[in-house]
């Protein structure tokens, strides 16, 4: 298990907890600290080289007359958790659903250029399904198929990208529910009605389905803001254990959960015109501790934002 | 206040409630007496020769409004799912035309009918099937809507974002959980065309013989009623009435029909 297993989550004096993962991260940190400007690869406290998983150079959302974001250039190091912070508005969320082109479903124009390892995303002759496929995607409130089982939401995605095997099914469905440490509470009741569950396990059963397509890339959005402290807690854990296989990018409004389980932080503060903008992007140790700019200072110790 | 209040209320419901009992009491008290002796299982007979039954009207209505559904519930269904798919001009045109048509008179699309369809091909079920689906369409395209537009986003993205083809996610996320409200409304539809007798005058003739063949002359009930209810005959007036309770039944069987269908697909997912 990792090192977060065992470090208090709740009913803690929150700022003491920042401050004990801060102090923590910086002495498993051995390498050096440095730090870099927005967009370039940052310092890594983990023992495997860092590899960015993807890249987006200068990309923008624009919904109609409205820019939503600008101008944000980022490599997502593989099998990190990356958070992506700011206040509301900021456009953390029109960069999440940019990486999995769900902007082409509800209208949004994205401009610049987002690559997935060699794919470009929006490349003339890339299909979005391809893309969303290897980029699997949890929401911020659960949100399992009401007209199906447990059983068959988590095998959703590969029924639906016509995978008909019942034993393959069988064996994936089982691997994604044990992935997300949900198999042994579901493990006698597969037939049941998923929305019977409670909401935390319907994130979870919404993370396992995610994961049932085996995707390189898990975008979460805000994925325990309609969860209790028990079942964030539950989630929390589970992020830093996928985070081993996949790529996390995790958007939250809480800073102490982005502290808790990102390796790595971008923040996103409303800019001039009120066009969300990528301020500061590092090791998550050095973004809360040591912040480069003015505004992020004043955003995670709590002044603006 | 409150008590004088819950009162009008009380007498407003029992005012509404008297002519719909009261037309269900008189058409059963008057029906029940036709229905001895094979009413529903024999061919018209000529006035005053016993035996006389509805048979023929019976699965004549069966045939012109199973026919009907066969046309119009796809169209409905594809013509909804255009319209949720596409917020353009097109869809927007399409529920206006959509919206009048529910208020057109039924005679209108009678005549309708008759002249793009009878003109060409002479009088026949079918005609009475086109006119029959005409009539639902608009019906069914709204309920269709309706009950797809109630489907989260929420459900749409998360179908998307497994990389499932968008054709996919609508037909087992989007379709299958409107589902119950799709069948309500289109059951609903059917039943409020089954009792239509205007698009039939023009359209079906009428027949004294069982006729399956829907490409000829065929007998459905409300024109079977229609026809009968006319005549200054006593035998013809019961048959009337005899079939005038028989197609109440039917409705009400559909309707019930409808919720039990709906309750049941909703009983499903929760």
């Amino acid at each position: 298990m990792n090192d977060l297993q065992n470090f208090p989550r709740h009913h803690e004096d929150v700022a003491a907890t920042l401050a004990a993962r801060l102090a923590e991260e910086a002495h498993v940190g051995a390498g050096p600290a440095t730090r870099t400007a927005v967009g370039e690869p940052t310092v890594d406290a983990r023992p495997h080289p860092r590899v960015p998983a993807l890249t987006l150079d200068d990309v923008g959302v624009s919904f109609g007359h409205h820019v939503a974001v600008r101008k944000t250039t980022l490599a997502l190091a593989a099998t990190r958790v990356t958070a992506l912070v700011g206040p509301s508005g900021c456009g953390k969320t029109s960069i999440l659903r940019a990486i999995n082109r769900l902007h082409d479903h509800t209208g949004g124009v994205v401009t610049g250029s987002i690559r997935l390892g060699e794919l470009d995303v929006y490349g003339p002759n890339t299909s979005p399904e391809l893309v969303r496929s290897r980029v699997g995607m949890v929401f911020q409130r659960p949100n399992p198929f009401p007209t199906m089982s447990i059983f068959d939401n988590v095998v959703s995605g590969l029924r639906f990208n016509g995978v008909r095997s019942k034993t393959l099914l069988a064996e994936a469905g089982e691997a994604a529910l044990r992935q997300s440490a949900l198999w042994d509470i579901v493990k006698d009741r597969l037939r049941e009605p998923a929305v019977r569950l409670s909401g935390g396990q319907q994130q979870r059963l919404c993370i396992a389905r995610a994961l049932a397509v085996e995707p390189e890339v898990l975008l979460m959005d805000e994925p325990c803001s309609a969860l209790d402290p028990i079942a964030t807690g539950k989630i929390e854990a589970l992020i830093t254990e996928l985070s081993a296989h996949v790529t996390v990018v995790l958007v939250t409004h809480n800073m102490f959960q982005a502290a808790r389980v990102s390796d790595e932080t971008a923040v996103f503060l409303l800019g001039e015109e009120r066009v969300g903008e990528l301020v500061e992007f590092g090791a998550t140790a050095e973004v809360f501790s040591s912040p480069r700019d003015e505004r992020t200072r004043a955003y995670v110790t709590g002044h603006i934002g | 206040m409150g008590r004088v209040a819950v009162l009008l209320c009380v007498v407003a419901l029992s005012v509404s409630l008297v002519p719909l009992v009261a037309v269900v009491t008189y058409i059963v008290s008057r029906g029940i007496p036709a229905l001895s002796g094979g009413f529903l299982v024999h061919t018209p007979t000529p006035p005053g020769i016993p035996g006389n039954g509805i048979g023929n009207s019976i699965v004549g209505t069966l045939i012109i409004v199973g026919l009907a559904m066969a046309m119009a519930v796809p169209v409905g269904l594809a013509a909804a799912l255009f319209v949720v798919e596409r917020s353009g001009k097109v869809s927007a045109t399409l529920r206006f035309v959509a919206d009048v048509f529910t208020g057109a008179p039924s005679i209108a699309i009678g005549v309708f009918a008759y002249a793009v369809f009878v003109v060409a091909f002479g009088y026949s079920g079918l005609a009475g099937s086109f006119a029959l689906a005409v009539l639902m369409l608009p019906i069914m395209l709204r309920a269709n809507e309706e009950a797809m537009f109630t489907v989260p986003d929420d459900l749409w993205e998360a179908g998307l974002a497994l990389g499932s083809p968008r054709a996919r996610v609508v037909r087992s996320v989007v379709l299958r959980t409107a589902l119950p409200g799709i069948v309500t409304g289109n059951l609903l539809a059917m039943a409020r065309a089954i009792g239509e007798t205007a698009p039939l005058i023009f359209t079906i003739f009428g027949s004294q013989f069982f006729v399956l063949r829907p490409t000829a002359p065929m007998a459905a009930m409300p024109l079977t009623i229609f026809t009968n209810a006319t005549q200054a005959y006593p035998d013809a007036q019961r048959t009337a009435w005899g079939s005038a309770l028989v197609l109440l039944v039917l409705v009400v069987v559909i309707s019930v029909a409808a919720r039990a269908v709906a309750a049941h697909l909703n009983r499903r997912t929760r």
